[in-house]
């Protein structure tokens, strides 16, 4: 579905310098980026700001051509076939609007199919599902300007899908919105992936996006990828340590000599044991038996790095 | 099918400036009323004197008639231009290059003022009454030119507003600049080329082809010979002028377009 290799992109820079004078400096937004995107896959493209996550997304979508490299979406070169790549693919930009600000939500979506030429019946039942399971009846006929933030991000998405895209990229789609707003967006989103088949590909700085649509992220700063993989084994492999917290039914002393414990931390006077252990060293399993032949157990949980640390160890690494 | 779809964009348009209709005439009313005021100017000046560059009131009136008709069709077609500078920064005009249409087609059909007809009106106006007080020899070609003077004025102002404002591709606050060229030349073309010294005269005449908006064809119309020595001719050919000027416009908006995707620079 994408296909990117050794992807370059340069912006020239001007900076005064003294009075009159202007220095030009190339700064690399893009450096040699390289990854595919499989048809139904729901990729993260994650990195800090200025990382030129936006950047990528516009050359993959035919906005900016690039500086060098190769680029195919959906086999069609974006740079040179926009238009017929606008055809296939859908976009949401969360901080710019491709609603008619003046007009009412189903006006700009009568537009849009006339824009994107959908034939009448698909554009009916294209529209109707997103109506039920964005929940846009309420406001379908309210002007855009009057609606909030989450309202309108559940047109934009809506908006991106009246012509039956292959490929939806998000960029930034949850931000600014309340908790409630991004839940129900990430849901239909997966539910998009999963039962539609539409490939995702979004940017975002809230890594619960990620956690919750993504089973897979690319990790971009300054430019080039940092690391490309499953969370799962992303997180094995920067972030190996787990915790298993054990509550017991009576309080002890901490619990040395576990095997494969690294280091272990009490709470509510004995109760309370937070163990961490490395994956490589011992399952969570032998951890938990080793510990009920010493003390009788209550309740347990084990604790994943969070995600957040998961990206810091990895923008650290470099 | 790909005209249905500026018809309904501009359509959508209108109705979302329709619904204010008390608002809608008022604007209308004021745009015919800003038009008129030029006219004025034109009169109060015959008032001082007799002969303007060696044209009459009516003359003058008639040049100022086409003009402004013609800026009027452009102004209502290609004013949204003036819009790019906060697209540009914005990000919307991203938007427009995710959509699988031209994007000088979707500027202009972005956001049409339907009010804009109020200034056509006045230049209607303007041009019947100067027909009426020159003195045309009426004939199937004269008639035409009548037609077709301000339609290709309307085509080389338009040409004019695309080229100038497409240099907001590269300077963001071009805006003054593209406005000097646009504008400045509606008041060129309102005035006998004749008033204006020989290099503004130039510019505007032929790097800028404002002269051909209503100068040459007024001639034509008037069956005057060009006190400035220019063939006949001149005066017939406005519509090639326009085509030219269109094709030109509409290369200077690719290289502008590519230069901001980043082929160009």
């Amino acid at each position: 579905m994408i296909e990117v290799r050794d992807l370059r992109r340069e912006f020239t820079v001007t900076t005064k310098v003294g009075r009159f004078r202007r220095e030009k400096r190339v700064v690399r937004a893009v450096d040699a980026v390289a990854f595919d995107v499989a048809a139904g896959e729901a990729v993260g493209y994650v990195g800090p700001n200025g990382a030129g996550k936006s950047t990528t997304i516009k050359m993959l979508t035919g906005i900016l051509v690039p500086t060098s490299g190769h680029v195919r979406v959906c086999g069609v070169e974006p740079s040179r076939g926009r238009r017929e790549l606008a055809r296939r693919i859908g976009v949401v930009f969360g901080q710019r609007s491709q609603l008619w600000w003046d007009l009412p939500l189903r006006d700009s979506f009568e537009l849009l199919r006339a824009i994107y030429r959908v034939p009448a019946g698909d554009y009916r039942s294209r529209l109707r599902e997103c109506v039920e399971l964005l929940e846009l009846g309420p406001f379908l006929d309210t002007p855009v300007r009057q609606l909030s933030l989450g309202q309108r991000m559940r047109g934009e998405v809506t908006a991106s899908l009246l012509h039956g895209p292959e490929l939806l990229v998000l960029d930034e789609p949850t931000i600014g919105l309340d908790l409630e707003s991004k839940e129900r967006l990430r849901e239909f989103l997966a539910d998009l992936n999963a039962n539609r088949g539409t490939t995702l590909l979004l940017t975002t700085h809230d890594l619960d996006d990620i956690e919750r649509l993504c089973p897979r992220l690319v990790v971009i700063d300054r430019g080039t990828v940092l690391a490309d993989g499953a969370l799962e084994e992303l997180r094995a492999e920067v972030a190996p340590e787990r915790v298993l917290v054990i509550d017991l039914e009576k309080p002890s002393g901490e619990l040395a000599g576990l095997p494969g414990v690294t280091s272990s931390r009490v709470e509510l006077n004995g109760l309370r044991h937070h163990l961490t252990f490395r994956r490589a060293d011992t399952t969570a399993a032998a951890l938990i038996s080793a510990v009920a032949t010493r003390a009788e157990v209550h309740d347990l949980v084990v604790v994943e790095p969070e995600i957040d640390d998961v990206v810091r160890r990895l923008y650290a690494r470099r | 099918m790909a005209e249905s779809v500026y018809a309904k964009l501009v359509g959508a348009r209108l109705r979302g400036q329709m619904s204010y209709r008390a608002s809608f005439l008022m604007q209308c009313l004021a745009q015919a009323v800003n038009q008129l005021a030029e006219l004025a100017i034109i009169l109060v000046l015959f008032n001082r004197v007799s002969a303007l560059g060696g044209f009459s009131v009516s003359e003058v009136v008639l040049m100022y008639a086409i003009a402004g008709t013609a800026f009027g069709i452009a102004d209502l077609v290609a004013g949204q231009l003036d819009e790019l500078p906060t697209y540009i920064r914005t990000g919307t005009f991203d938007v427009l290059l995710l959509r699988p249409l031209s994007t000088l087609a979707q500027m202009m059909a972005s956001d049409l003022h339907l009010r804009k007809v109020g200034r056509i009106a006045a230049g209607v106006g303007a041009l019947v009454y100067a027909l009426g007080h020159n003195d045309i020899a009426w004939s199937v070609s004269t008639a035409g030119l009548v037609v077709l003077a301000p339609i290709s004025g309307a085509v080389i102002f338009s040409a004019i507003w695309v080229a100038a404002n497409a240099v907001c591709f590269w300077v963001v606050d071009g805006q003054e600049l593209a406005n000097t060229v646009t504008y400045g030349s509606n008041a060129f073309t309102s005035y006998p080329a004749t008033v204006f010294g020989p290099w503004l005269r130039r510019f505007f005449a032929f790097v800028v082809p404002g002269a051909f908006v209503a100068y040459y064809p007024a001639l034509a119309l008037l069956d005057r010979p060009d006190p400035l020595g220019g063939p006949a001719l001149l005066g017939w050919i406005s519509p090639l002028v326009a085509v030219a000027a269109a094709v030109l416009a509409g290369l200077v908006w690719r290289t502008a377009v590519r230069h901001y995707r980043g082929t160009g620079s």
